[in-house]
């Protein structure tokens, strides 16, 4: 019998209620929040946009910083969504009036907004310890140790945060759920119809620039696209239907979440090491469920589909 | 600011330091503009982004492995072995999702490169607790490390760009078929999916040792941001390809210099930063596609064709009247109101007035007595020409695409301005059998006289 069976097994039982409970709830929260505006953007082809978002709110944090000279949240919270937004509409323009392919545009301006945020924040280093690891990876791990009190109790901030941005997203969503169906499926219906799918981009992609800077702080920005497409992308394989993918990945996204906790704890303990980023963990949670989906999805699954054609092919030879 | 003399050091390159970095910056600029524009043409730029964010996990993969065999972690072809294999993983990943699911190339990509890049935090969290200090070094890959390159580095880097480079020039007639017609490449034999993983291959081979000297997300920068310009200067594949890296090499070269100069400017921001200033430059001015000379081009032919209506609407006009008061001298040099142009077509007054003055100022037109206008002989010449192709177009249209006389006028208006000579000489032979040669023949249908509501009616809209 060999022991890293135990191992495992030590490592889930040493599950702190507090702390491991908060970090599971924040992931959740998290990976909720993301799964929203991401359904969209993975209909919309336009997934890397939350890649091209999240990579370039580093100038928006720098500049506010730099503006403010304080590292409270509420204007670097502002300056990262203005920094998102401004990924849009500069992709947009350089797209629109440049005539460069949608990717490229993109690839142009959230890397050269990146280097700006490197630049500023190297310049920025002497008065504040503001440290691009923290925006690229998050620190999940800490955040129940920061608590704000509510009603007697004492509750983590991101943990907060992330409710409130949920539930804008879920009242976005139920709010403006006929337009950006239309506007997702069918752009130019949605136009003859009187939808401006031009502000409806632009609403999602602020919307989007919101959730991932909210996000940050628990996962950082790569893996927030991680669970802004990976359960969304699941969901899509599993159901033709928007309000059945909506729900689905909302809950592949918290599975996700609570399975990457665990995993992170539990995994580095079967070869002899304490956690790994629960971060980390989660993203490869999701990918992990995205497989899943991809091999056993009911119509779209790559083993339905290859039993399909078996059964086809059957058929067509006892036929002929 | 730094003093002259480190200026003038710095640029004609003495120190040794910056000579070998800003040369190693500049050839992987090169050779990654050579190999984006590939990635640009085939419209899979964010490919590279992708495949960068999933190195991650192969560095810190190599890293625990070498580091269980006993071998110094930290040594660089094993760091960038493992960097490569799972970077082809990635691309691998990415052709399977996009072949098997029915999931777009967007979302393949992203997943891919947030679940690897996921997979290589996890990994860097469990290398932390090795104690090994040299565990250290590998955030450098995030962000890259250019002022502390060494010769061997440079010498990696040297190689992999040549390699890339002959490949490209070795592939070069498939990759163009690849990029421009992958349909037609697949129809014709070629294989098309192991060309596309060659490509992806040399994406990789940038991006690994790219990683070193720029970190992860700015060598993104590297494989897109040349190319990108390179296409705002030239439609043609050669030379962009050539112009990309020209543009790659001068950026890196000139971020690594900038950033030797002053303290605190990362150089792999400031080589994207540079790149960028020139992706600028090149979307204003761009010869090909850039957004000034498309903008001068369009209104230079907007006011050839507002010159030209307004040609053809007096010459019209004149007709009209001759028609009207019999064939004569008088009739042909009669003035012409300006009310009466302006019904002529739905243009505005102001705007009217505008396109006068600019034909009075080239000679075409000039103003008579009580506000009215008359065409200059050189006027009268062009007026002419623009008239005539207008109806050898309406004749055509009549006589061989069997459109009513009554819809053609629409059409013209739009051909006119853009009737090349030898299409005039076509028009006329086609039609010369019909004894339809004439100076300027008779417009085929009738032309509606000035209406006098102030709504001009639908058929003379302007195009």
């Amino acid at each position: 019998m060999p022991e890293f069976p135990l191992r495992m097994w030590h490592a889930l039982a040493s599950w702190d209620a507090y702390l491991d409970g908060w970090i599971v709830v924040v992931g959740m929260l998290c990976a909720m929040a993301c799964a929203l505006p991401g359904c969209f953007l993975v209909l919309r082809r336009m997934s890397m946009m939350g890649d091209a978002i999240s990579h370039a709110v580093l100038p928006g944090l720098a500049v506010a910083f730099i503006v403010s000279g304080k590292l409270t949240s509420a204007p670097m919270f502002i300056g990262a969504v203005a920094a998102g937004v401004l990924t849009a509409l500069f992709t947009e323009w350089v797209r629109g009036y440049g005539k460069v392919d949608e990717g490229a545009s993109m690839g142009v301006v959230f890397t050269g907004l990146f280097a700006l945020g490197l630049v500023l924040i190297a310049q920025a280093a002497d008065q504040v310890h503001l440290d691009a690891n923290c925006v690229l990876y998050g620190a999940i791990e800490f955040t129940p140790l920061d608590t704000v009190m509510l009603a007697g109790q004492a509750m983590p901030r991101v943990a907060l945060t992330l409710a409130s941005i949920l539930l804008l997203n879920l009242v976005f969503v139920v709010l403006f759920y006929k337009e950006l169906k239309i506007s997702s499926f069918d752009p130019a219906l949605a136009t003859t119809m009187g939808v401006n799918a031009r502000a409806m981009h632009y609403l999602l992609m602020t919307l989007t620039a919101v959730t991932a800077v909210a996000s940050f702080e628990a996962v950082g920005s790569i893996l927030v696209v991680a669970l802004l497409i990976a359960p969304p992308a699941a969901a899509y394989l599993l159901t033709d239907r928007l309000p059945v993918m909506l729900g689905l990945s909302l809950a592949i996204g918290a599975s996700a979440a609570v399975l990457g906790h665990a995993g992170a704890l539990a995994l580095p303990a079967a070869f002899g090491y304490g956690s790994t980023s629960t971060a980390g963990m989660i993203a490869v949670a999701a990918g992990v469920l995205l497989i899943l989906a991809a091999l056993c999805g009911p119509r779209h699954g790559v083993i339905s589909s290859i039993a399909h054609r078996r059964r086809t092919r059957f058929a067509v030879s006892a036929a002929s | 600011m730094p003093a002259f003399d480190t200026v003038l050091r710095v640029l004609s390159l003495q120190d040794y330091n910056t000579r070998l970095v800003v040369l190693a910056a500049a050839v992987l600029g090169l050779a990654a503009g050579v190999i984006g524009t590939f990635m640009l043409l085939r419209k899979r730029a964010l490919l590279g982004d992708a495949l960068s964010h999933a190195t991650l996990p192969g560095v810190g993969l190599a890293f625990v492995l070498a580091n269980l065999a006993g071998v110094a972690g930290k040594s660089l072809p094993i760091l960038l072995t493992g960097a490569a294999v799972t970077g082809v993983l990635g691309a691998g990943s990415i052709l399977l999702i996009r072949r098997y699911t029915r999931l777009k190339e967007d979302a393949a990509l992203g997943v891919t490169l947030s679940v690897f890049f996921g997979a290589g935090v996890a990994l860097l969290g469990v290398i932390q607790q090795m104690g090994a200090s040299s565990a250290a070094g590998l955030q450098s890959y995030i962000y890259g490390s250019t002022a502390s390159m060494i010769a061997i580095d440079a010498w990696f880097i040297a190689g992999a760009a040549g390699l890339v480079v002959i490949a490209c020039a070795m592939l070069y007639k498939e990759f163009r078929l690849l990029c421009f017609d992958a349909g037609f490449a697949q129809g014709q034999g070629w294989p098309v999916g192991v060309l596309d993983a060659v490509l992806a291959g040399l994406v990789v081979t940038i991006v690994v040792v790219g990683l070193q000297a720029v970190g992860v997300i700015l060598i993104i920068a590297m494989l897109i941001v040349p190319a990108a310009s390179a296409r705002f200067w030239s439609d043609r594949l050669a030379p962009m390809t050539c112009i990309a890296a020209l543009i790659g090499a001068c950026s890196a070269a000139l971020g690594a210099m900038v950033s030797a100069l002053f303290p605190r400017l990362p150089s792999g921001a400031m080589i994207v930063l540079a790149a960028l200033v020139m992706f600028a430059v090149s979307m204003l001015c761009g010869s090909a596609r850039g957004v000034a000379p498309h903008w001068l081009r369009h209104r230079r032919l907007n006011r050839r064709m507002d010159t030209q209506h307004l040609l053809r609407a007096m010459y019209e006009a004149q007709e009209l009247y001759a028609t009207r008061g019999g064939f004569g001298e008088t009739a042909q040099a009669r003035n012409i109101e300006f009310d009466d142009l302006l019904r002529r077509r739905s243009w505005a007054p102001a705007s009217l007035r505008h396109i006068l003055r600019r034909a009075e100022r080239s000679g075409l037109v000039r103003p008579a007595e009580r506000g009215c206008f008359i065409l200059t002989a050189l006027g009268r010449i062009h007026a002419v020409r623009v008239v005539r192709n207008h109806r050898l177009w309406e004749v055509y249209l009549i006589t061989y695409a069997d459109i009513a006389p009554s819809h053609v006028d629409r059409d013209a208006d739009r051909i006119e301005h853009v009737l090349s000579p030898e299409m005039i000489a076509e028009l006329e032979s086609l039609l010369e059998r019909d004894d339809r040669h004439l100076a300027v023949p008779a417009s085929p249908h009738e032309i509606p006289a000035p209406s006098t509501d102030t709504v001009a009616p639908m058929s003379r809209s302007r195009a």
